[in-house]
């Protein structure tokens, strides 16, 4: 067999349980291309030793012709997940040194079916940013090049960053990520991976560190649909330590790949038509709309008027809830506790002065000022209506739709630096994808073509709640059409 | 709105972040910024609508009041303490608190 590291997931999975390929063998393999492609930056923590060894009971397991639904399949855990005994960090200096004594539902479910771990992914820090420039441990390079002869390194999007440039350059077979306003649709958008955010209460977050309760969901970045779907089916499930995380069965994601799209109705929301969108993205829309139409679907244009409203509602809400999540990094607890204080007070303000970074803090004090005496009702109180009427306007649009197309991302990748200057251009990244957040919607993206530069852009599916069945067919159908299967050329090894 | 430097000040002390002084005009700035796009939500009329914190529409799910097996468990004072800068006999150690 050639590098059983350029596998699918869902090839590898079948390789594996054929004997055609041995788990050491493929988490060696993946474990000398992380060695060479350091200059992307994307892990924080490697573990070569614990995969050996999670790779050797695998095999064990293989030999025997028992094993779960990933056994022996190498992936990568954004360091957002809590893992026994291994390193997590958010991506923070305020998380120096901590080694979770427990392990993160998410991750647990996925041992559970015999997967393998190679370390731990870098992303922004807190999963607060867009283009993985806020992590304490560097910025994520973006496999994908321009091909205009200048090697400007580009943003793999954040903030799964190290999450999409890891799968695009085939340093994993798969990685779990995190989804707040667009953290997994984004970066696969812009690496040409899959990105899958699922229902909120779909995935349980216990265990995961916590940015904003009310929109974190915890999902896949795969190389192909298929690879979603097994994933997915591993993550999710109902678990009584988050008591948000919803008792109802998980289906078989996988066996929907390929079903008849034939009567489906797919909503195009005339707002997500914005300013300043490159014209290659609205002709890419317009061809993904012509892609379902050929597949069998109806086409519905829709109106979703309050969109624009929903990433400043987003950026009270999110802050707001972040604010009050990390009250608890204190220099008491866990991490890093400032060594030079006077009294207990300057021993906080200092431990979370150096321990937290310039956006974590913005976003903290937004969040702090929102909720303070006097404005929590003119910023906060008024947030959580407006996102009530976005919640509404998609239920509304959702009775006379089953799925809803749209750009997953108003640009391509763009060049680190570029948009750090100003917070609220940056926060613009997550336009197409926040609204799913507020409503609690499973939305995805898939890769769908490249812009003129040989960029990968993808398209965006949003579907019903509990209803990732349905996405899982569209995403697959459009898969198909668009055959956007490239792959970026080696440059960093 | 705009917010000034004392606002900032005030915020910080509150979020219990140590701002040095020269930092307070640049975040007044930065945070001004951020709250004035945040503005356009003054456009949307919410007369009468529900404030909404979460998505999902189920009842908090009650369970027997006993101690749980496992992590969220009691009986684990070490890997409470695990990770803490500076503990004795598992307990956290902090700066002196009372005179």
């Amino acid at each position: 067999m050639s590098n059983p590291a350029d596998l699918t997931l869902a090839q590898l999975r079948d390789a594996l349980k054929k004997k055609e390929v041995t788990s050491l063998e493929v988490t060696d393999a993946y474990l000398s291309r992380i060695e060479k492609a350091k200059a992307l930056n994307a892990f924080i923590t490697v573990t070569a030793d614990k995969a050996r060894d999670m790779a050797k009971a695998s095999d064990a397991q293989l030999a025997k012709g028992a094993g779960g639904d990933l056994e022996g399949v190498p992936l990568g855990i954004k360091d957002l997940f809590c893992v026994e005994g291994v390193l997590t960090t958010a991506a923070s200096h305020i998380l120096d040194g901590f080694h979770p004594r427990y392990e993160s539902t998410v991750t647990s479910h996925l041992w559970r079916d015999g997967a393998v771990m190679l370390g731990k992914l870098n992303m922004d820090e807190f999963a607060m940013g867009s283009s993985n420039e806020t992590s304490f441990y560097g910025n994520v390079i973006n496999p994908w090049r321009r091909e205009d002869g200048g090697n400007a390194d580009l943003t793999p999007g954040g903030s799964s960053g190290g999450s999409s440039a890891s799968v695009a350059a085939r340093l994993c077979a798969a990685a779990t990520a995190t989804d707040t306003g667009g953290s997994i649709r984004q970066p696969a958008s812009l690496t040409n991976t899959v990105g899958v955010k699922p229902t909120y209460g779909r995935v349980s977050r216990w265990g995961v560190v916590a940015f904003a309760s009310s929109l974190d969901q915890a999902g896949p970045i795969t190389q192909d649909v298929r690879d979603a779907a097994i994933m997915l089916k591993s993550m999710a499930g109902h678990d009584p330590k988050d008591s948000t995380c919803i008792d109802r069965p998980v289906p078989d994601y996988e066996a929907v790949l390929g079903q008849s799209l034939k009567g489906l109705k797919i909503g195009v929301p005339k707002e997500y038509r914005i300013d300043g969108m490159p014209e290659e993205i609205e002709k890419l829309w317009r061809q993904g709309i012509a892609w379902m139409k050929d597949a069998g679907c109806e086409i519905v244009d829709i109106s979703l008027p309050l969109t624009k409203y929903a990433l400043p509602v987003y950026y009270i809400v999110a802050p707001a809830e972040a604010s009050s999540n990390l009250a608890r990094y204190d220099g008491v607890k866990y991490g890093l506790r400032a060594k030079d204080f006077t009294d207990i007070t300057s021993m906080y303000e200092n431990t979370r002065a150096e321990g937290f970074g310039d956006e974590v803090k913005r976003r903290i004090l937004i969040g702090t000022y929102v909720l303070s005496a006097g404005y929590y009702d003119a910023y906060y109180l008024r947030a959580q209506k407006v996102r009530k009427k976005i919640f509404d306007e998609f239920t509304d649009a959702f009775s006379k739709v089953d799925l809803i197309l749209t750009p997953s991302s108003p640009s391509a990748a763009f060049g680190l630096g570029e948009k750090t200057a100003d917070p609220v251009q940056m926060y613009l990244n997550d336009v197409f994808t926040v609204t799913a957040n507020l409503a609690g919607l499973p939305g995805a993206s898939v890769p769908a073509g490249y812009d003129k530069q040989g960029l990968p852009l993808g398209l965006q599916l949003l579907a019903k709640p509990f209803d990732e069945e349905t996405m899982f067919k569209g995403m697959f159908a459009l898969e198909q059409a668009a055959g956007a299967n490239k792959r970026p050329k080696e440059w960093w090894s | 709105m705009s917010i000034d430097k004392d606002t900032v000040r005030k915020v910080a002390k509150l979020a219990r972040i140590a701002e040095p002084e020269q930092r307070l005009e640049p975040l007044a700035k930065e945070l001004s910024g951020i709250l004035g796009w945040i503005e356009q939500l003054n456009e949307v009329d919410v007369e009468g609508v529900d404030a909404m914190a979460s998505t999902v529409d189920v009842q908090l799910p009650m369970r027997e009041d006993v101690l749980q097996d496992g992590p969220t468990g009691g009986h684990q004072p070490e890997n409470v303490v695990a990770n803490a800068p500076k503990t004795e006999d598992h307990f956290f150690v902090v700066p002196r608190v009372v005179e």
